[in-house]
């Protein structure tokens, strides 16, 4: 505490304490916004605030520098408490030019903290944005606390000995913004610095260079005292344990291996390249002392192609894409539905129709995963939430996949697979054993038969190649039940589409049933699933907070549904469905369970704000 | 391990064979199933995928392993076994239609990769299954029931395209000539790699005779040229043709008019595929002198060894996973119970 004292007598500054504050890095695409914003965020986990993320950022990589079609930004939101998203509207907003102040000044929250690279704010730049003056003598900026930093010089000052030369002088500027923010934020300097050193080893005038920007934007805080008063962020009140800082699409390559495992199985991922599922393919890469093996197919189909012949060859097999890719691997995975191989299908969904909004959110695959095939063709589909909870989930479809020898659609989402959250590490001892033996016993009288059902689950046996006496052919044409010969025959093929849809509608014996957050005596429930869950939920603690009674519930499996759905949907006289669609699990709902849903819908490219959920909520209860 | 003793029927399945009566179909199965008996491969161990076509409906009629897939996407489904599985051997049976038109793309990519797949392609010139449109091996002007006016699609040159895909065996057949058919098959399983061996298949529903010129007893004399590794390559009935590579094209002359050193003598093993290339430009389509036999037979390195050895390089360098480290790896910090501790102020960086 004593450093603390130090500090408060070496500045006027003074320190103020905050439960939450949010804070969003802007820039051009090169700029280093999303570096800039996770080092910041890391910083914040290890100083134990909970935290969440929300990077945005334009599909094209390099868009012509300064203009809005090039801005990239980071939003975080720490705090300490149990937050659920990464907040409406930024608290703090470091602009490094014209074009980042312009896509995003307006979301700033009234009277809040404006950074500025002031030197980028020169006529050319200003004309780049669209800005006919200097926006920062305009009036809308008056009325917040701006902070007005010459970067470019500060920057080029503070590495002049680290080695870095031309244009590689100024790519240090976002750890100078960086470490004004840490001063301002009181956020732990060694985390930041720690890392540097470790990305940039094998270039350690890079990493000089960053670390000496950085101390240079910490100091530059300090010794100017660029703000009256630093803001501080207590640790947050997390349930004990381990704690890592993780995004979706990490903790889904992580679930997938660990899934591997207790399958005793290997992985198999075949993937052709696609936003934003491409970085699952870039992690399990990295990891082939797992024994996963990854494949960067030719294309979608050869992508699911090899996942569904890995898996007659006995591994477990996954394939990964987004929604245009999910429409070309339609047909196989109609084959892989037929012949009763597990599968898991990754569809990271974004903004549609056709290439829509690549790099942008929307919910608007679940009709797809449901129905997206030709014939009769169900499948399990579950959805992931939370960034964390995208690591269980990818057990969870294994664990059904192999159970039930069946393809798994397993939606994630551009918003989780993106931003991050703390994690509460699980005990590996705990996680569940999910094998399954595969056929070695005879059951046909010395004839192996593939498509003798067990009378459990329903699911076939999985005998692979290279085990004697069993083998067996399958198909995409229609199977005799049992023998799995090629058969036309009317009965069996009424027969075989009963026993595919029951095998599926079965599964909702094996899954939790779902709970509900209510309070007593609330009339209405709001159902969601996917992303949504933080500001749904962070929308409904509001509304207790004003003394509103609510209910809520959120699906993680949505094909089949918990077998106690209906009678949840029954017991509430209204029903609010918000999703970032035109009423996809509305249309399921209301078809299924005859209820009179009703929907909130929203796509915008970007996830809800939890105030539009509230008028949503507001706008049904009062009416 | 070696494989038990085999005969053809060890290969036959109680399935009944459903091809036309005549089909060309029917001579490759069977000596398909009487050099499987003689591969001295374990049955368990062998995998047969397919697409769709009447070609494709083989791994019903085998007594392997066996998946009949989707159009065009067999050498997708395969490759997907033989880059997890290097113990098995791994057919694909396919057609002109499934291989060359649906599922070129997966074609081209998996004779690049260089699985260790062998890759029958069934090409009779004509859509069957579907009942006589005309194919990507089609000769233009055919008229077909898609094509009442003749078709004014180009074809494909199959080996020509298995060359250019950067394929490390290519090789041609014909349905009729089973003895070559075998030795061709035996050739192509002890290639470590991919290979491609077309298949001239007659359809004599929708397109008798198509091969006649090198199937009829007067024309086969006269137009088919055996590739022999090793050997001048000559042809016709006493050898009086022969083939030289001149101006940077493979050319036919009467032999008695070249010095004997100008004939160009047959190297399968030739690493640059120009030779190979040349050849298979004598001919586009069994319509006069076409070369039969093993175009071209080299070694690379194949996808699954690569694969597998990253695998192990990989375990030697970090050691086998291990979960705990890797869900850790990020960075972790611990909150303990009930505790709240202060933040660690800032302090001026030294």
């Amino acid at each position: 505490m004593e450093t603390t004292t130090a500090v408060e007598s070496e500045t006027a500054s003074e320190k103020k304490l905050t439960d939450r504050i949010v804070i969003r890095f802007a820039g051009d695409s090169g700029d280093g916004m999303q570096v800039a914003g996770s080092r910041f965020s890391d910083a914040s986990a290890y100083f134990g605030n909970d935290l969440s993320t929300l990077p945005s950022f334009p599909a094209e990589i390099r868009a012509p520098a300064g203009t809005l079609p090039g801005v990239s930004s980071f939003q975080v939101q720490i705090a300490d408490f149990d937050i659920l998203t990464a907040g409406d509207a930024p608290d703090c907003l470091v602009a490094m030019n014209p074009a980042a102040l312009r896509s995003n000044l307006a979301d700033l929250r009234q009277g809040g903290t404006l950074i500025v690279n002031s030197e980028a704010f020169d006529e050319r730049n200003l004309g780049k944005a669209g800005y006919g003056s200097n926006p920062l003598e305009s009036e809308a900026v008056a009325s917040l606390r701006l902070i007005e930093v010459p970067m470019d010089t500060l920057t080029k000052e503070a590495v002049k000995n680290s080695g870095v030369s031309g244009r590689d002088v100024l790519r240090s500027k976002n750890f100078f913004a960086l470490g004004l923010l840490a001063w301002l934020f009181n956020r732990p300097l060694e985390p930041t610095m720690e890392w540097v050193e470790q990305k940039f080893a094998k270039k350690p005038e890079v990493a000089a260079a960053n670390i000496a920007a950085f101390k240079a934007g910490w100091n530059f805080g300090f010794t100017t005292e660029a703000a009256r008063t630093t803001i501080e962020v207590r640790p947050a009140r997390l349930a004990p344990g381990t704690y890592t800082n993780v995004t979706g699409n990490t903790a889904l390559a992580w679930g997938l291996i660990a899934a591997a495992q207790l399958a005793k199985l290997p992985l198999f991922y075949g993937s052709y390249p696609i936003t934003p599922a491409s970085d699952i393919l870039h992690e399990l890469s990295l990891h082939k002392n797992f024994g996963v093996r990854t494949f960067q197919a030719e294309d979608e189909i050869a992508a699911i192609g090899s996942a569904i012949g890995a898996s007659f060859a006995g591994n477990l097999a996954v394939t990964g894409t987004s929604g245009p890719g999910m429409a070309l691997k339609s047909e196989s995975m109609s084959l892989a539905l037929t012949t009763e191989l597990p599968l898991i299908v990754v569809d990271v969904q974004r903004a549609g129709p056709s290439t829509g909004m690549p790099t942008k959110v929307e919910q608007s695959d679940l009709l797809m995963a449901m129905f997206g095939r030709h014939g009769e063709s169900p499948l399990p589909v579950i959805a992931i939430p939370t960034p964390s909870e995208a690591f269980d989930l990818a057990i969870e479809a294994a664990r059904i996949a192999l159970k039930y020898m069946t393809p798994v659609v397993l939606l994630s989402d551009n918003h989780v697979a993106n931003s991050s959250e703390p994690w509460r590490l699980p005990q590996i001892d705990d996680l569940p054993d999910i094998s399954i033996p595969f056929a070695a016993v005879s059951n046909g009288n010395g004839h192996f038969l593939p498509y003798m059902r067990d009378l459990d689950t329903f699911a076939r046996p999985w005998a692979i190649p290279g085990t004697p006496g069993f083998e067996h052919r399958i198909g995409g044409i229609e199977k005799e039940a049992v023998t799995g010969n090629v058969s036309y025959d009317p009965a069996n093929h009424q027969l075989m589409t009963d026993s595919r849809a029951w095998k599926v509608a079965n599964i909702a014996q094996d899954i939790p049933l779902l709970e509900v957050n209510a309070d007593e005596g609330a009339d209405l429930l709001v159902i969601g699933w996917g992303s949504t869950y933080g500001a749904i939920r962070a929308a409904i603690n509001r509304m207790r907070a004003k003394g509103r009674r609510v209910a809520t519930t959120h699906l993680r499996h949505l094909n089949p549904f918990p077998a106690n759905l209906g009678d949840i949907l029954r017991s509430y006289p209204k029903v609010l469905v918000p999703e970032l669609n035109t009423g996809q699990l509305l249309k399921l709902l209301r078809a299924d369970f005859l209820v009179d849903a009703r929907g909130f819908n929203k796509v915008a490219g970007e996830p809800f704000k939890i105030t539009e959920v509230e008028e949503a909520i507001l706008e049904v209860l009062d009416k | 391990m070696t494989a038990p003793t085999y005969s053809r029927s060890d290969f036959q399945t109680d399935q009944e064979v459903r091809w036309c009566p005549g089909c060309g179909d029917y001579t490759i199965l069977a000596a398909v199933q009487n050099y499987m008996a003689s591969m001295g491969v374990a049955r368990e161990k062998i995998v047969f995928v397919s697409g769709i076509g009447c070609a494709s409906r083989f791994p019903y009629y085998m007594n392997t392993y066996g998946m009949h897939s989707i159009h065009g996407r067999a050498p997708a489904i395969a490759s997907g076994i033989a880059a997890t599985r290097s113990d098995l051997t791994v057919w694909v049976v396919t057609g002109d239609g499934d291989a060359l038109s649906i599922g070129g793309n997966h074609l081209i990519h998996s004779l690049r990769r260089n699985f260790n797949l062998k890759i029958l392609l069934f090409n009779n010139q004509i859509y069957g299954l579907t009942k006589g449109q005309y194919s990507p091996t089609s000769e233009q002007g055919k008229q077909t029931k898609s094509t009442p006016m003749g078709s004014v699609d180009y074809p494909f040159n199959p080996i020509s395209l298995a060359l250019g895909a950067e394929a490390s065996f290519v090789a041609r057949t014909i349905d009729m000539d089973r003895s070559h058919t075998t030795q061709i098959l035996e050739a192509a399983h002890r290639h470590q790699g991919t290979a491609f061996i077309e298949i001239y298949q007659n359809c004599n529903v929708f397109n008798d005779k198509a091969f006649l010129q090198l199937t009829g007893k007067e024309e086969r004399a006269i137009n088919r040229i055996d590739l022999v590794h090793g050997k001048p390559i000559t042809f016709g009935g006493a050898g009086e043709k022969a083939v030289i590579f001149e101006d940077g094209r493979a050319q036919i002359v009467d032999t008695n008019s070249v010095d004997a050193t100008r004939i160009l003598v047959h190297d399968e093993t030739r690493s640059d595929p120009t030779a190979a290339f040349a050849l298979s430009r004598l001919s586009h389509g069994p319509y006069g002198p076409t070369p039969i036999g093993i175009f071209r037979r080299v070694t690379r390195p194949m996808y699954e060894t690569g694969l597998n050895q990253q695998l192990l390089d990989a375990r030697t360098r970090k050691g086998p996973g291990d979960l705990e480290e890797l869900i850790r790896s990020a960075g972790t910090w611990e909150v303990k119970k009930e505790e709240r501790p202060a933040g660690t102020p800032a302090v001026a960086p030294s």
